[in-house]
């Protein structure tokens, strides 16, 4: 493989309510190679949204994206102007929102949504587009594809809607493609589908995907890389297979323990202890050290920097 | 044995329009003559693909919109004949989680009143101990205090549907229907929240219908499951033996993809109008005798299953 479609470098993005600053990502660095998924893990109140509305630029106010740069197809995305970067958003950098009923437009027909993007970005004709909106329907797994194009976002069901976000997502053929909990309003079985639709995508047309999830099964799956990220921060970052074979970060080892596995004796579910800090108030040092089994004294001092182990790993933690 | 809630044949149709300019109309069957049973303290899964009518069946139970037919007991009260100002008294009774939290929460109201008003308006709350109230209840979704003054839009997604979740079990309800409740949330948050359910659940005997898509968690959480297809109910029962002893070839399907590590190409039908059972098309047992008719739910209180293989005798 050559080349990253995307590369971080130094991100950080911050909330100023009244006299606060309030970090909410805090000096993020990570590529995707083409043709690759990264996976980004973490808690709820994380980042992982930011992180992608970051890289669009659709951080919302009084959010502000204050330094670092995002290259992507080898320009600088944050030194574009709004009028380059409308041209790649939804076109090169295709984006499924987390929550589908807000990023749809409720007055729209879905079909004519769909339609509306390539008309937009690909400059086709009304009629061609139809055919592609319906294929494309069809292809998120709609049995009746024309009934489907003429109703309004409120008629359909929550999985419904989402597939309609994913269609609209991937209708231009993007490089990069944004999923924020694509699947989590599926089924197994449909999600199976969107999940080979995607892989499909990445196969023959090389597409790359920053994938966001809670789920860490489906990353096992799904993804190449995995990123996991904790106040703003990543702490870890490696392929897949090793990760699961040998999660080096205390945090990453406590995630993968509250993965959910029936244990049908017992009354409760596992949970990490402890609660994910304010970003208000973080602590001294490093994010997670209240949190940590294997605490030592400088950790509470200073934060640990990200660290290349080699292997394509990276680890934020004075253990290694 | 204490029956909190039943249901009866409930049905809910939506017209649709078969192209923007005809006047000819398709008949969507969202809830197909569905009947359930819910017991006092005790938890009830629906699982079921996307658009099966999950999340009509749960807006129909509580009348929030209006079913088409049948009937739903609540204490025995007929909802069908309550005023409107009968209908608002028990409201506080039975509380609903929509699966899409952003639309449901009021947006220009911060946590404190979202969580704090009906607090205050069942008498739960004085005006004194509302902000101590309302912490507890964050404290129990997993939320700080800085929470209280938060607006929907300035919280991540999880953060949200936990304020929904907060609001619906704050003014302790008999009954909590819960449509996709944790599916947003990530691994560490769904265990605490699942085991809030377990707690009010066997503290405070509040009933509660679960529908998920996660059978693991369904089957860590529910006493009895129903499996819904196309708006009809095609398997239900005790949670262990239908989990232990699935019979419907779709149930089946469901349980084996969960144990699956690789991803599983689902085929994509096109032919959903058709006599005889719904599911047929996809059926991997199928007869001859399935293409002609719909099966029935048929069994007993511990399973029960609409398949002619089953309960057909041949
Ligand atoms: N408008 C805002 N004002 C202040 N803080 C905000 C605002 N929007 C988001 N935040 C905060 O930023 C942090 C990161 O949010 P983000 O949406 O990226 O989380 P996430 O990792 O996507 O979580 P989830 O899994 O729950 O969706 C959260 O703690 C959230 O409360
Ligand atoms: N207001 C409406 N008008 C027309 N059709 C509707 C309406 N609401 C729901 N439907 C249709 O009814 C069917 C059932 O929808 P429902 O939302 O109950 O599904 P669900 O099982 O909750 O699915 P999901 O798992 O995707 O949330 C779907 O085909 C949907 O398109
Ligand atoms: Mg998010
Ligand atoms: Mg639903």
């Amino acid at each position: 493989m050559e080349g990253y479609i995307i590369e971080i470098s130094n991100l950080y993005t911050s909330f100023f309510i009244d006299t606060q600053v309030i970090p909410v990502i805090n000096d993020l660095n990570l590529r995707i190679k083409k043709g690759k998924v990264l996976g980004l893990i973490g808690e709820s109140g994380s980042g992982k949204t930011m992180t992608a509305l970051s890289i669009l630029r659709l951080v919302p106010s009084p959010g502000k994206i204050i330094s670092g740069r995002v290259c992507f197809e080898g320009k600088d995305l944050l030194s574009l102007t709004n009028r380059e970067m409308e041209s790649i958003r939804g076109n090169r950098i295709g984006m499924i929102f987390q929550e589908p009923m807000t990023a749809l437009n409720p007055v729209i027909r879905v079909g004519e949504q769909i339609s509306e993007t390539l008309i937009t970005h690909k400059g086709l004709s009304k009629k061609e587009v139809r055919e592609i909106s319906l294929e494309l329907l069809k292809k998120v797994g709609f049995e009746d594809p024309g009934k489907r194009y003429i109703q309004y976002p409120h008629q359909l069901s929550g999985g419904q809607r989402q597939r309609v976000l994913i269609a609209i997502a991937i209708s231009c053929n993007p490089s990069l493609l944004i999923a924020d909990e694509p699947t989590t309003a599926l089924d197994v079985a449909t999600e199976a589908q969107i999940l080979s639709l995607l892989k499909e995508l990445i196969e023959t047309q090389n597409m790359s995907m920053l994938f966001i999830t809670h789920n860490l099964n489906i990353m096992k799956r799904f993804g190449d890389h995995i990123g996991i990220m904790y106040a703003g921060r990543l702490l870890e970052m490696a392929p897949v297979v090793d990760f699961f074979n040998e999660p080096l970060h205390p945090y990453s080892k406590g995630l993968i323990d509250s993965i959910f596995t029936l244990r049908p004796n017992e009354k409760r579910l596992k949970v990490i202890p402890g609660f994910v800090p304010r970003l208000s108030e973080l602590p001294e040092g490093c994010k997670f050290h209240p949190r940590c089994n294997y605490a030592m004294d400088i950790c509470k001092k200073d934060e640990p920097p990200m660290q290349d182990l080699g292997n394509e790993r990276w680890i934020r933690c004075y253990l290694f | 044995m204490d029956t909190l809630l039943s249901v009866l044949e409930l049905k809910k149709t939506y017209e649709v329009k078969k192209s923007i300019f005809s006047s000819k109309k398709d008949i969507i069957r969202a809830v197909d003559s569905i009947s359930l049973e819910l017991q006092r303290g005790s938890t009830l899964g629906i699982v079921g693909e996307s658009g099966s009518g999950k999340s009509t069946l749960a807006r129909c139970i509580l009348f929030l919109e209006r079913p088409d037919g049948g009937k739903v007991f609540f204490e025995n009260k007929d909802l069908m004949t309550l005023k409107k100002n009968e209908m608002r008294t028990l409201r506080k009774d039975m509380q609903i989680i929509f699966q899409d939290p952003y639309s449901s929460l009021n947006p220009r109201k911060r946590v404190l009143e979202t969580i704090g008003e009906p607090l205050l308006f069942h008498g739960y709350s004085k005006k004194d101990d509302l902000i101590s109230k309302v912490k507890d209840i964050l404290k129990d979704i997993g939320l700080n205090e800085d929470f209280l003054n938060k607006y929907p839009h300035e919280m991540s997604g999880g953060q949200r549907q936990r304020v929904a979740i907060g609001r619906a079990i704050a003014t302790n309800p008999k009954l909590i229907v819960a449509d996709e409740p944790v599916s947003s949330l990530d691994v560490s948050i769904q265990a605490q929240i699942v085991n809030l359910f377990l707690d009010i659940k066997e503290k405070r005997k509040i009933s509660i219908i679960f529908v998920s898509h996660d059978l693991n968690i369904v089957r860590f959480i529910s006493d009895e499951i129903i499996v819904i297809y196309k708006g009809k109910v095609v398997e239900s029962g005790k949670t262990e033996e239908v989990f232990y002893n699935p019979l419907h070839p779709y149930t089946k399907m469901l349980i084996e993809s969960v144990k699956a590590d690789f991803i599983k190409k689902e085929p994509i039908l096109n032919d959903n109008q058709h006599e005889g059972c719904a599911y047929y098309p996809r059926c991997n047992i199928k007869r001859e005798i399935c293409k002609k008719g719909s099966p029935s739910l048929t069994g007993d209180k511990i399973h029960k299953v609409a398949c002619f293989v089953f309960n057909q005798p041949f």
